[in-house]
C-alpha cells in the first residue's frame, strides 16, 4: 500500500493530507514534489492537496496543472491509479483536463471557511463505498474559487453517469446543481472542494471524512 | 514582437467580480452602467515571426481556460 501526496509551491494542506493517509493506511505517506518528473514505482493512490499552488497565478490550479509531475499523474490516472484532488487539488484536476468543468469565484465573492453538510449522491464509487447512499455528512470547506461550472450537457452527463459523488446539502458557493465533488468517466479520479482530510479524528470536530479514505484505501491497506 | 492577449469570461458565465465592480460604480453615482465584466490582459514579447498557430496554442494550453473563457489575440 503506497499512498502519495504531491506538494506544489503554495500547497498548504499537504501535511494534513499525508496525516490522513497515514491514519488510514498505517504507513507514512510518500511525499512528492511538483518538479518531480517521475513517480515512484507501484503507487496505489495519489492525492493532490489544497492550498494556493503558484499563488493562484493566472487561474487557481492553472500553473500546477502544467507542472512536470502532473504529466505523470495524468499517466497514472490513465492506468487506473486512484487520484484524489481536494480543493486546490480539484482545481488542478479540472485545469489539467482530468475532470470536466471549472471552478469559478464563489458566487457571493467571499472566501468561505466553515463546515458544511454534504449529501452522498453516489455510494458505489471507489471513494464513497463506505458511506450510506443519501447520507448527510459534515465536512469543512475553505475556498474562494469553489463555484463549480460546466455547460448543461456536461452537467447532465455527470448526473446521468452517477459521477456526482457529493452535493452541497445547503446553499454554499453558487456551484451548478450544488455539485461538491465529481468523478472522471472511469471512476478513479475524484475532485472535490470540501476537505475530508480535515475530518479524520474526533479532535478535528468530526470524523465524516474518514470513510472516504477508508473506501479508497481500505481494500488496498492490507496489500 | 509585442502581442496582447485579452481573456474574458464567456457570455453566460457568472462574473461575481464584475458584478461587485458594477455595484461599486453605482455606489459612486455613475448612472447608466448596464453591465461590467472583468477580464485579463496578458502582454507577450515574442520572437519576430512567431506564427499565429503558436500564439493560438499558447492561449489554448495555458493563457485561457476555454471551458469558461474566450480569448482574443492582438499584435501590437
Amino acid at each position: 500500500m503506497r499512498a502519495a501526496v504531491v506538494t506544489f509551491p503554495g500547497s498548504n494542506c499537504d501535511r494534513d493530507m499525508a496525516m490522513a493517509l497515514e491514519a488510514v493506511t498505517g504507513k507514512p505517506a510518500i511525499r512528492l514534489w511538483h518538479a518531480d518528473a517521475e513517480l515512484p514505482d507501484g503507487l496505489d493512490f495519489i492525492a493532490l492537496p489544497g492550498g494556493f499552488s503558484y499563488g493562484d497565478y493566472l487561474r487557481s490550479g492553472a500553473m500546477a496543472a502544467k507542472s512536470p509531475i502532473m504529466r505523470e499523474v495524468a499517466a497514472a490516472a490513465a492506468r487506473g491509479v486512484p487520484v484524489l484532488g481536494v480543493c486546490n487539488g480539484f482545481q488542478v484536476l479540472t485545469e489539467a483536463g482530468l475532470l470536466p468543468g471549472a471552478l469559478l469565484r464563489n458566487a457571493g465573492q467571499t472566501f468561505i471557511c466553515r463546515t458544511v453538510a454534504l449529501t452522498v449522491e453516489n455510494s458505489q464509487s471507489l471513494f464513497s463505498a463506505r458511506y450510506e447512499a443519501g447520507a448527510t455528512i459534515r465536512i469543512p470547506i475553505a475556498h474562494h474559487d469553489g463555484n463549480y461550472y460546466a455547460d448543461a450537457g456536461t452537467l447532465d452527463r455527470l448526473e446521468g453517469e452517477g459521477r456526482v459523488v457529493f452535493r452541497y446539502a445547503e446553499g454554499c458557493n453558487g456551484s451548478a446543481r450544488d455539485i461538491a465533488g465529481i468523478l472522471n468517466p472511469a471512476g478513479n479520479v475524484l475532485g472535490m472542494m470540501p476537505h475530508p482530510e480535515r475530518a479524520i479524528e474526533a479532535a478535528h470536530g468530526g470524523t465524516d471524512g474518514r470513510a472516504l479514505f477508508e473506501s479508497a484505501l481500505g481494500a488496498l491497506a492490507s496489500a | 514582437m509585442k502581442v496582447r492577449v485579452f481573456v474574458s469570461l464567456k457570455p453566460g458565465v457568472l462574473d461575481p467580480q464584475g458584478r461587485a465592480v458594477h455595484h461599486a460604480l453605482e455606489g459612486l453615482g455613475f448612472a447608466g452602467v448596464e453591465d461590467v465584466r472583468v477580464g485579463r490582459l496578458i502582454e507577450l514579447d515574442v520572437a519576430e515571426g512567431t506564427d499565429d498557430a503558436a500564439l493560438d496554442a499558447m492561449c489554448q494550453k495555458l493563457l485561457a481556460n476555454t471551458v469558461i473563457e474566450n480569448y482574443r489575440i492582438e499584435k501590437v
